[in-house]
């Protein structure tokens, strides 16, 4: 099993980064897609409550991930599950850690997204999807200085 | 726990979708998962990593010579050359008694590309949750003063 860790440094202070990743309305901020429009968010930010993201990409179709969170400790640290629903079939669940450390001007986050397998390989790979990802990459690389 | 069985609301363009096709991505995908599955559990020990960073040196390597900097026998360089062979990460071809192996990039750049996918896919998010992040704070601050 694989899994990817990212780390970012955010002007702003622990407690706003984990209301940003906990809530409905930071979640819907972040978390769906960079273009098309997020149809419902729903957050239960406490161990055991869901959340709930659906959301429709530009070529018209529409995606949902959801999850379960399984560990909140406030403000440093959040573990959940996810996974996609509402698409061609229900793949398998994968997990997201959250990691929030003070620092000087703001706060340090760690993403880990573990357990990845068969569900991100499967969406990678599914209509509008790659497009989706494409899109990204091209993004991403007109920004990024290479 | 009730939500591990949350009814996925049905996708109008999923439906559309013919069975065939959903059977075709399907199958798909699960052969190229299994494909990433043995290279990332190949790629997984230490001694099979620097075999193939020596590999990656040299253009090719007779068993004898990727056994030498190891301080295990050559059975057991054997076995790690067996799981690379079978994830595709190696030929191993025979002349004589000499058995030269060379590196096969193909299935790693598999794997590079899809955790690429995957980075991608989570750098744009935590990009727009960091400006998110910061803009509340400015807002936050612009409240206190």
């Amino acid at each position: 099993m694989t899994s990817l860790t990212l780390v970012r440094r955010i002007k702003a202070p622990p407690d706003i980064v984990f209301e940003a990743v906990t809530t409905a309305e930071g979640i819907a901020h972040w978390w769906g897609p960079d273009a098309g429009p997020v149809l419902l968010a729903k957050s239960d930010p406490r161990v055991g409550g869901c959340y709930r993201l659906r959301f429709r990409m530009l070529p018209g179709t529409e995606h949902e991930c959801s999850g379960e969170f399984l560990v909140i400790d406030p403000p440093r640290r959040v573990v959940m599950s996810w996974r996609w629903t509402g698409g061609v079939e229900d793949p398998g669940e994968s997990q997201v850690e959250i990691i929030l450390r003070a620092i000087g001007d703001g706060t340090e986050l760690t993403f880990t997204h573990s357990r990845l397998h068969d569900e991100s390989t499967r969406r990678s790979h599914e209509e509008g999807w790659a497009g989706s990802l494409g899109k990204l990459e091209a993004y991403l690389a007109g920004r990024a200085p290479t | 726990m009730t939500c591990r069985n949350a009814t996925a609301i049905p996708c109008e363009d999923a439906d559309k979708l013919t069975t065939r096709s959903v059977w075709l991505i399907l199958s798909l995908m699960e052969n190229r998962q299994k494909n990433l599955d043995r290279t990332f559990a190949a790629l997984g020990d230490p001694t099979r990593r620097a075999i193939l960073s020596n590999l990656a040196r040299h253009a090719s390597a007779s068993v004898s010579e990727l056994a030498e900097p190891f301080a295990i026998k050559l059975p057991a360089v054997m076995k790690h050359l067996g799981v690379l062979d079978e994830a595709g990460l190696i030929t191993r071809s025979k002349s004589g008694r000499v058995v030269t192996v060379r590196l096969r990039p193909g299935p790693m750049r598999d794997a590079m590309a899809w955790l690429r996918r995957h980075e991608l896919f989570w750098s744009a998010r935590l990009d727009r949750l960091t400006a998110y992040a910061e803009r509340k704070e400015l807002e936050a601050r612009g409240q206190k003063e």
